[in-house]
């Protein structure tokens, strides 16, 4: 690369991507989506999970092949079948989930698509031991080359990931959510070593859901929307107020009750619940947090604040939690998930593919899967019951499917999640739990989505859901909980919110846990 | 099947009527069980026969009980390499009872129990073997393949131990003894069929039944499918694995009691490669190895498919040598087939979004 020609064409675009296309089995990630980076500039990307930015960026990096739409690379069409190709065309990508090999050391994993050789086949380990320290010197990190990735602290595996990137001498450079697990000195290191890329003529291309990150080191922002281009705009131009209206849209409120603090026997009520944390400190630490029938409590936070783990207590699978968990007065600490969900709880878990859905059968069979109990006649199912009960479950929730038949991964992201919350309502619950439901789905399903939590609220179930969108749990909750660092850190009433006043409290233990971490 | 709900049909989400290819490619079991059936009668003298039929089913039905069990344990995603170990165990333990009974020593009496006690207790020998192999890939966390490869020394070692290594010979029993009736199992017929057969049809329905219909055999294809939505939903993940190992040991043991029958003895080296067999029979019949997939006729036609190839390739003279390549190849083309079928499947499920 050459710091003069980058000089000459400061704002050259170097790769532009045209009317791109992806599908996947139940999804359409991409919908012909324009993007372009531009050399020895921030090109900032942002969307709300599943808006289709982890997908691009695959795309860009080699890592996936687009259904339509072509790539230029100064100029030129390209395409790129593996991650070497794209590498070998001087593009790098830093992975938001690590993709480093725990069992080899760090300079093994650094160099290890492209290591240094003598004759052809005799690894240079002397080489690559010095090229590792250079690259964690000039990341302002003392981590040595030889120790293996697996002992090393989340914060500098990513560390690692970065220094593996910047190894391939990347004229284009993905970082997909490099900071989520630094901490804020670290955060200001990398931010150093991007300017510095960016003065050599490096393009880079970064992904982040903090936005005060973006609107300071970004030079331009595109904003992705459910899979398609949502705006363009130089980032001098914008603020945040402007990022979050172009990514979530406006949400179409539904009419929230007039909430007041209920002075009911609690339907739900936590008590000093504590889930610890194997690699030191806790998930979950001491949280005791009561709901009422018919209360709609959303819980909010960042990445990693205890909301999913919090959840996952409360349903039973996390035998190893401390403390009490009481339905209508009822102890169900120390019950097995299945006795739970026959108590009347349910939950809908924050990752459908992993956690919701079992791919391989029907609609039918899914949604009835929690609630099987409910159909037997004698040691069998009846068949004529499950199907009643599933064609009124597609007809309420307006599951959108030709037959129950039909396998669920045909099915689009926005009904696979009404299959999922579907299975949950059949067990007829009383406390429901849905861990991100608007996640990944057009605004129209979620829109339905946050319309069904409410009717559902106003039938008199216990609802709780656990989102990062400040505009959604706005919108949805009659009461928001904030959590951070597994603790709870603010309790309002919604008309007691603010945006500001949540922002804070979610900050709050992010102090206190990035300590732990760093 | 038609749109029996009276629900709005969104066009775009639709997905579309099957192709003829992927509806051929489905079935294609049963055709290769026809192709077979067809081929083997326009070349074997005599093949069509009713005698040599249902010689055909009774060899079969040993593999076909094997299969059933393997099924279950293959939709959980898990895999049961010890079945032909148990084959083997089991009917030694049957064999020992029978020929030497169950010495008392302090009262100086050997006990010889009934030939139903008998059957009883050699399935109870392939519960417990099943049973321990549960234990070991639930509550130990070992992988299926390593944990069945260890029982399946184990049983073997345990059959060989009971005897010595030797043969326990004419499994008659005696009158004064009150324990005879035991070649039965492999010889007796129920109206001109082998009890054998009957017995894998009755075996074999009810098998289908328990996967199909009850909530159990729903969880083994969840489990199988998404063990961690599974767990979610509240079913009894363990429990459910557990109880597969189980059924597979038990249908193990009661193939073991059939092969001693017929052949009136119990050698322990019997069973040796059988799990292989009925692996193959199951992947034939289309249940998937990463789990979450397959039926209990699959297996069964799977198990006739490669039995009517056996038995026919012998009849046309073929050499054993040449069967074995035949048989490997077969599996082979099916599996392929397998892979086919799922990324047409993927491909049209796509297109019917994109469209």
């Amino acid at each position: 690369m050459s710091v003069a020609a980058s000089a000459a064409a400061p704002d050259a675009v170097v790769l532009r991507a045209e009317q791109i296309g992806k599908a996947y089995p139940g999804t359409i990630a991409l919908h012909a989506v324009d993007f372009e980076v531009r050399r020895g500039a921030v090109n900032v990307l942002v969307g709300e999970n599943g808006a289709g930015k982890s997908t691009l960026m695959k795309i860009l990096a080699g890592v996936e092949q687009p259904d339509s739409g072509r790539l230029w690379l100064d100029g030129r069409g390209v395409s790129f079948a593996s991650v070497n190709d794209a590498a070998s065309h001087g593009i790098g990508i830093v992975f938001q989930e690590l993709n480093l090999c725990p069992n080899l050391s760090v300079a093994e994993n650094i160099f290890l698509g492209h290591p240094s050789v003598r004759l052809g086949i005799d690894i240079d380990t002397g080489d690559h031991a010095a090229k590792a320290r250079a690259l964690m010197r000039r990341l302002e990190h003392a981590i040595e080359p030889d120790a293996l990735v697996g002992d090393l602290r989340i914060a500098q595996q990513q560390i690692v990931e970065i220094a593996k990137a910047l190894a391939q001498d990347a004229r284009i450079l993905i970082m997909d959510e490099p900071t989520s697990a630094l901490s804020a000195t670290e955060v200001e290191i990398l931010f150093r070593v991007i300017a510095e890329l960016k003065a050599a003529g490096v393009a880079i291309v970064y992904i982040s859901h903090r936005l005060e990150e973006l609107v300071r080191i970004g030079d331009t922002v595109t904003v992705l929307r459910d899979g398609r281009l949502q705006a363009r705009a130089e980032m001098r131009d914008v603020d945040i107020p402007w990022l979050i209206q172009q990514m979530v849209g406006t949400i179409e409120a539904p009419a929230t009750q007039a909430a007041t603090r209920s002075d009911a026997a609690p339907l739900l009520a936590l008590e000093r619940v504590t889930l610890r944390n194997p690699h030191g400190g806790f998930l979950v630490d001491g949280v005791t947090l009561a709901v009422a029938p018919g209360e709609v409590v959303g819980l909010y936070g960042l990445l990693g604040a205890g909301r999913s783990e919090l959840f996952e207590v409360i349903i039973g699978a996390q035998p190893d939690a401390e403390g009490s968990v009481r339905l209508a007065g009822q102890e169900l600490a120390g019950l097995p998930i299945a006795a739970r969900i026959r108590r009347g709880v349910a939950l809908v878990p924050e990752d459908r593919q992993r956690e919701g859905l079992v791919q391989s059968l029907s609609v039918a069979a899914n949604l009835t899967l929690a609630s099987l109990w409910q159909y037997l006649r004698g040691l069998a199912i009846d068949g004529a019951r499950e199907r009643g009960a599933v064609a009124r479950t597609i007809r309420e929730l307006l599951i959108k499917v030709s037959s129950p038949d039909v396998e669920v991964t045909a099915l689009s992201g926005g009904n696979q999640q009404k299959v999922v919350i579907g299975k949950a309502l059949l067990t007829r619950p009383r406390l429901l739990l849905l861990d991100e439901p608007g996640r990944g789905i057009d605004v129209g399903a979620k829109a339905e989505v946050f319309r069904t939590m409410r009717r559902l609220g106003a039938d008199g179930l216990g609802v709780m859901f656990a989102t990062s969108d400040l505009k959604e749990v706005m919108a949805v909750a009659d009461r928001i909980v904030v959590m951070a660092g597994g603790r709870v850190t603010g309790d309002f009433l919604r008309h007691d919110a603010t945006e500001e006043r949540l922002v804070a409290c979610a900050n709050q233990g992010a102090a206190a846990s990035a300590g732990t971490i760093g | 099947m038609s749109n029996s709900l009276d629900l709005p049909l969104v066009g775009p989400r639709r997905v579309r009527r099957t192709s003829p290819v992927l509806l051929l490619l489905s079935l294609r079991t049963l055709i290769a069980l026809f192709v077979v059936l067809a081929f083997f009668s326009a070349t074997a003298p005599n093949f069509l026969a009713l005698e040599t039929l249902i010689l055909l089913a009774k060899h079969v039905s040993i593999n076909a009980f094997l299969a059933i069990g393997m099924t279950f344990v293959v939709i959980t995603g898990g895999i049961d390499l010890s079945v032909g170990s148990i084959v083997g165990l089991s009917g030694m333990v049957a064999g020992g009872l029978l020929d030497r009974g169950v010495p008392l020593s302090w009262f100086h009496v050997t006990l010889f129990p009934d030939v139903p006690v008998v059957i009883v207790v050699a399935v109870a020998v392939g519960v417990l073997v099943g049973a321990l192999n549960g234990v070991l890939v639930t509550w130990l966390s070992v992988a299926p393949f390593i944990a069945t490869l260890g029982t399946l020394y184990i049983a073997r070692g345990a059959a060989l131990l009971i005897s010595g290594g030797e043969t326990f010979p004419n499994l008659v029993g005696r009158a004064e003894y009150h324990n005879m009736g035991f070649p039965i199992l492999g010889a007796g017929t129920v109206l001109g069929i082998p009890v054998s057969v009957v017995a894998l049809v009755v075996v074999s329905a009810i098998a289908a039944y328990i996967a199909a219909r009850t909530p159990f055999g729903r969880q083994v294809y969840a489990v199988g499918g998404n063990e961690r939505a599974a767990l979610l939903s509240g079913v009894p993940v363990n429990r459910v694995k557990l109880t597969v190992y189980m059924i597979s040991g038990a249908c193990a043991a009661f193939a073991g009691l059939i092969v001693a029958s017929e052949l009136v003895s119990a050698h322990p080296a019997s069973g040796e490669t059988f799990e292989l067999n009925a692996i193959a029979a199951t992947v034939l019949g289309g249940t998937s190895l990463a789990g979450g997939r397959g039926t209990i006729w699959g297996t069964i036609i799977g198990a006739f498919v490669i039995g009517i190839l056996g038995d026919g390739l012998v009849m046309l003279g073929v050499s054993s040598f040449w069967q074995m390549v035949i048989k490997g190849a077969v599996i082979i083309a099916a599996v392929v087939l397998d892979q086919l079928q799922r990324r047409m499947q993927r491909r049209m499920a796509i297109q019917a979004q994109a469209a």
